[in-house]
């Protein structure tokens, strides 16, 4: 399992968890190259679909993150989103898809380290569950 | 029966609706929905146990819509339909008549959100305890085994949106499956598309679904549609202490917050 890479798909807001990502490299903190990371408006803006076409299009790992409560740009985005994932996380668990794989986070602006250390952490995770052959077989079990 | 019957006589006879949306004679011992426009018709009527479609579906068929004013028999699931779509703005006051009847025959006619909102408090509104008890079945269950469970069921899934079709909340014109710029869900019937298929008819009716249960009932294949519908409304409830469906102006649980809202796994 040593030489595997996972793909991670990190999910982020423009105002702070991209801002907080910014940070950690022009505080030349080194974390995690697996990362891609995909800017968002608002974490608000990050339909659950968003999320599964990550996973149907390889992924083996997700981070969502974003504003912390009550710092959001667009006031609320962040409270709607909270709703959104503490019901979609339950389906899937309910589904049998492990959630493990899917991380949620609030980094802002100026926690560059925790970014970083999100990153850190969550590859280590994926790396200790391997690929996510399972969903990613779904669709070589049908035809096109 | 004949108390029902003689109501939508009197209805349309007084054409205080043009259309009574009830139950009539099914193959076997199934009923289906019967669409009264004349007194005449009206001895097609039927009421017993095996009544159970959710005739609020009709409500946002155009179809059916463009008939007139509705007179809709309803079961306790169709009333919580009723405010569920008019908390949604889809229908108005007044725009529909609803026709309850009771174990004895005799039928309450329930003309505005109001007095519909009166009498679904006095219904038992929660999951009952057998449904409760089977969710809990698969909550305990391992991961594993929850991940072959669905796997199983959803091999079957032919994609026939029988289950969108009979849903009475799933009333989009244009839905999510039917854009392909970009193609949000694959076409074929899959393990992916069933999936992600089932993943977002889920995810579209939480905080919204009334649990009538059709969507299983309209199944061919017989998936339990109806547990991820309950898990999601026990969710919601647990949560947000939120209930669809029960009143015609609502904060809908997935489109209100609260600055509190608990949750263990954001870190």
């Amino acid at each position: 399992m040593s030489d595997f890479n996972p793909k991670i798909v990190a999910f982020v807001c423009n105002w702070c968890t991209y801002a907080g990502a910014d940070l950690t490299g022009t505080s030349r903190m080194k974390y995690s190259p697996q990362v891609s990371i995909i800017r968002f408006p608002c974490t608000g803006r990050i339909d659950f679909m968003l999320l599964l076409k990550a996973f149907a299009s390889g992924a083996d790992g997700i981070i969502v993150s974003g504003c912390h409560p009550n710092d959001c740009h667009y006031s609320s985005g962040n409270f709607h989103a909270r709703r959104r994932w503490i019901v979609f996380r339950s389906l899937l668990d309910f589904l049998g898809i492990d959630v493990r794989r899917v991380r949620f986070s609030w980094v802002s602006a100026a926690e560059g380290a925790k970014w970083a250390q999100l990153v850190n952490e969550t590859a280590e995770q994926i790396r200790l569950l391997g690929p996510f052959k399972r969903y990613h077989q779904l669709r070589g079990l049908g035809v096109e | 029966m004949e108390d029902l019957r003689n109501k939508a006589r009197e209805l349309l006879a007084a054409k205080a609706v043009q259309v009574v949306v009830g139950y009539g004679r099914g193959t076997g011992a199934s009923r289906r929905a019967v669409f009264i426009q004349s007194a005449a018709e009206a001895g097609e009527l039927l009421f017993d146990n095996a009544c159970r479609q959710n005739l609020a579906v009709y409500l946002m068929k155009p179809e059916v819509r463009k008939l007139g004013k509705m007179a809709l028999v309803a079961i306790p699931a169709t009333l919580r339909t009723i405010l569920q779509l008019a908390s949604e703005n889809q229908i108005q006051d007044l725009e529909l008549l609803a026709l309850v009847p009771d174990a004895s025959g005799a039928v309450t006619q329930l003309a505005t959100f109001a007095a519909i909102e009166a009498h679904v408090v006095l219904q038992d509104n929660d999951l009952s305890a057998a449904e409760k008890g089977e969710l809990q079945k698969y909550e305990i269950m391992g991961m594993e085994q929850r991940r072959q469970f669905w796997e199983e069921h959803f091999s079957r899934c032919l994609k026939c949106y029988a289950c969108r079709a009979a849903c009475p909340l799933c009333y989009c014109s244009r839905c999510t499956v039917e854009c392909n710029q970009p193609q949000w869900i694959p076409v074929p019937a899959h393990d992916l598309g069933n999936l992600e298929w089932n993943i977002m008819r889920a995810m579209h009716l939480a905080g919204r679904c009334i649990n009538c249960g059709d969507c299983s009932r309209a199944c061919p294949v017989g998936i339990p549609l109806h547990l991820l519908n309950q898990k999601l409304i026990s969710e919601v409830y647990t949560h947000f202490n939120s209930r669809s469906g029960m009143a015609a102006k609502a904060d809908h649980a997935m489109s209100t917050f609260k600055p509190n809202d608990a949750e263990d796994f954001i870190r």
